[in-house]
């Protein structure tokens, strides 16, 4: 892909930056009930006097964790793909989601684990486990780790991992409803205390993952090529991987295995900006946090007054992506 | 059940030098084949006859012989006739279902992670199942229908999505992947809106189970395999010859296109029965086909031997299922955990022999 002008790629990073802020206005503004808008500057500015202010307010921690976990998906997603230099990467199909929720819900059901901070941590283990295996599965034979290795590994553990925890959970009835609807992935029941629990993991994880962006540019010339300019390319991609697990592994923990928007956004963003990293990761994490909070406001007005949790709408939008770039790929570069 | 034609080339290495050792070892096989179907009925059979006798109160074969032939036996009638008997049908119908259709969808496309479960067959019928059930309450009968409908449908979706001058196994899998994605967020979307939130009927449409299985349920499942296997089974011998290429399989006087229209429908209805009665009981249609294989060897057709394994599989998992634990698990939930492992194996063992899947 040519490189863009440098104006164009800052016109883009705006544009996102607009698009964002109108995602989260509507996500405060619509909902199951209709709030009048001067109910929801009044719930801006801190009051919940009226029924429609309260409604607006609840919906504002709900809106911040679809940007936080959308921008956490796009940029994850954005980094996996550079550091497998594989097309489908995306932390759902390669299985890292669903790794991540069998650890938290074998701990909860096995080990008694409730405290919030021990999910996170029992997540993002589970994540790192699943990416390890997958790409060890994946790498394995001819040829190194080539996308469709990589994605039928991937989607292969991600199937053997649903089974297993449709068998932990199934005798658990007490856990059991509240984990079905995690499973489908949702931002609903949000709260800033949730949130501040995931951050700090949050805040490392996108700090790694950006700072990496120069070392993907490198590994995407080739491994020689990236060793040969000094980069060390097996800490360079460990690092990397270990920032989008992070990443992964806090928002499966407080938002269920939400999938394809890792997948969806970083290919958008190299049609708008082109294959530099520096620009590449910043717009993914951008658009990433439009794409969940649009889609989580669309599962709100679509379905009124009930909702479609906002797993469910990514998996629909992101499905038929998936399947044109299958389209896309020669067989042979498959 | 009539065993098809055994008299054909097997795709082997076929060294000239040789012919009357392979001639011998070929007619070696076909008796093999034969002993092992007969095993695998047997154990069929004895498995039915056991889930029928045992169960939280035991009953003597006498009586669940009187049963079946519809005498009237204090405590057994019910027990047996109305609740173990259709169970323990549908176990063998919907798995021997299964198992044909997943194998033959695997021999079709020579891939094994090609079966209906993978490539969204059974997700499409189960969510048109979920969707005819849970939002429009409809009976039965309209149930299967929208169920078949639904996964010709989707077959028919991924066939041409993945066709662009010619189908390759691995898109048509990538494909299937991602529809499955779609079908299966639909189905957990119908369900949280059902009125009441019930996770048995979930795990049904979700993972497969035999709970609650009624007459009413099993029949047109019974009826579908009655009609569809003899039809498969009369394909047998052009499917494996699909096997060398099309062009081979012409030149032989087989009617490519048309075989695998007959085929493609044929296994598709199986499964939508089999899903519409039971849900779509997970890896069954894939795991049957490779267990065949191993059990029977090389050469021999595995249409019968793997539908029989189909059935074995879930009458034995059904049954570990309700009595193995502490709890009572779904027969999905079963094969699902003995399936997935073998999934990951299989992936391995692939890439390790540098295969192109």
């Amino acid at each position: 892909m040519a490189r863009r002008p440098a104006g164009v790629r800052t016109l883009w990073l705006l544009a996102a930056v607009l698009a964002l802020a109108a995602v989260m206005v509507a996500s405060i503004a619509f909902g199951s009930r209709d709030v009048p808008w001067a109910d929801v500057q009044a719930a801006l500015g801190g009051a919940d006097e009226t029924l429609g202010q309260a409604a607006a307010t609840k919906r504002i921690p709900r809106t911040v964790l679809a940007v936080v976990i959308g921008a956490a998906l796009g940029l994850a997603g954005g980094v996996m793909q550079g550091v497998t230099r594989n097309p489908l990467a995306d932390p759902g199909i390669l299985g890292v989601n669903m790794g991540a929720s069998l650890a938290v819900v074998t701990a909860v059901a096995f080990f008694g684990l409730s405290s919030p901070t021990g999910y996170i941590w029992v997540a993002i283990a589970g994540a790192a486990l699943s990416a390890l295996f997958v790409y060890t599965v994946g790498t394995l034979g001819r040829g190194g780790a080539t996308p469709l290795k990589l994605a039928l590994a991937g989607a292969a553990t991600s199937a053997a991992f649903a089974s297993l925890v449709s068998a932990v959970i199934l005798p658990r009835n007490d856990i059991a409803g509240s984990f079905k609807l995690w499973q489908i992935g949702g931002v609903g029941g949000a709260s800033f205390e949730r949130i501040g629990q995931v951050a700090p993991f949050l805040v490392v994880g996108f700090a790694v993952c950006l700072l990496s962006a120069r070392a993907l540019n490198s590994l995407a010339l080739g491994d020689e090529l990236a060793a040969g300019l000094g980069e060390r390319v097996a800490v360079a991609r460990a690092v990397a991987a270990l920032g989008a697990v992070l990443l992964c592994g806090a928002a499966t923990a407080v938002a269920g295995p939400i999938g394809f928007v890792g997948l969806v956004v970083p290919h958008t963003c190299r049609l708008l900006v082109g294959v530099d990293h520096r620009w590449l990761l910043p717009l993914s994490a951008l658009l990433g946090a439009v794409l969940l909070t649009a889609a989580d406001v669309a599962g709100r007005i679509v379905a009124r007054p009930a909702e479609i949790d906002v797993g469910i709408v990514t998996a629909l939008i992101g499905a038929p992506f998936f399947i044109y770039i299958v389209r896309r790929q020669k067989v042979r570069a498959l | 059940m009539s065993a098809p034609a055994l008299t054909r080339p097997a795709p082997q290495e076929a060294s000239p030098a040789s012919v009357a050792a392979a001639t011998r070892r070929r007619i070696r096989g076909a008796s093999r084949r034969r002993l092992v179907i007969l095993a695998l009925a047997v154990l069929a059979v004895a498995a039915f006859a056991v889930t029928l006798m045992a169960g939280r109160t035991f009953y003597p074969p006498g009586d669940v012989w009187r049963v079946i032939l519809g005498e009237q036996v204090p405590g057994a009638s019910f027990t047996v006739g109305r609740l173990r008997l259709p169970r323990a049908v549908l176990a063998l119908v919907a798995g021997f279902s299964f198992g044909l259709a997943g194998v033959t969808i695997q021999t079709m496309l020579r891939n094994p992670l090609a079966s209906p479960d993978i490539i969204g067959i059974s997700s499409g019928a189960s969510a048109a199942a979920a969707i005819a059930i849970v939002t429009l309450s409809l009976g039965e009968v309209q149930v299967s229908v929208l169920a078949i409908a639904a996964g010709l449908g989707v077959a028919l979706l991924v066939y041409s999505l993945a066709f662009r001058g010619g189908v390759v196994g691995t898109r048509l899998i990538l494909i299937g992947i991602g529809i499955s994605a779609m079908l299966d967020s639909i189905t957990s979307y119908v369900l949280s809106q059902a009125a009441e939130w019930d996770l048995q009927e979930a795990m049904r449409w979700l993972t497969g189970s035999l709970n609650g299985a009624t007459w009413d349920q099993v029949l047109p499942a019974l009826a579908a395999a009655a009609v569809l296997t003899p039809l498969l089974l009369g394909q047998a011998r052009g499917l494996s010859a699909m096997q060398l290429g099309d062009d081979t399989a012409s030149a032989l006087g087989v009617r490519v296109e048309r075989t695998r229209i007959t085929v493609i429908v044929a296994a598709v209805g199986l499964i939508a029965f089999a899903t519409a009665a039971a849900g779509p009981i997970a890896f069954v249609a894939f795991l049957s086909g490779p267990i065949a294989a191993r059990i029977v060897g090389a050469g021999g057709s595995l249409l019968v031997p793997a539908g029989l394994v189909g059935s074995l599989l879930v009458l034995v998992a059904d049954f570990t299922g309700q009595f193995a634990f502490g709890e009572r698990y779904p027969v999905g939930v079963v094969t699902g955990v003995l399936g997935a492992p073998y999934l990951v194996y299989l992936i391995i063992r692939t890439n390790r022999a540098g295969g192109s899947l």
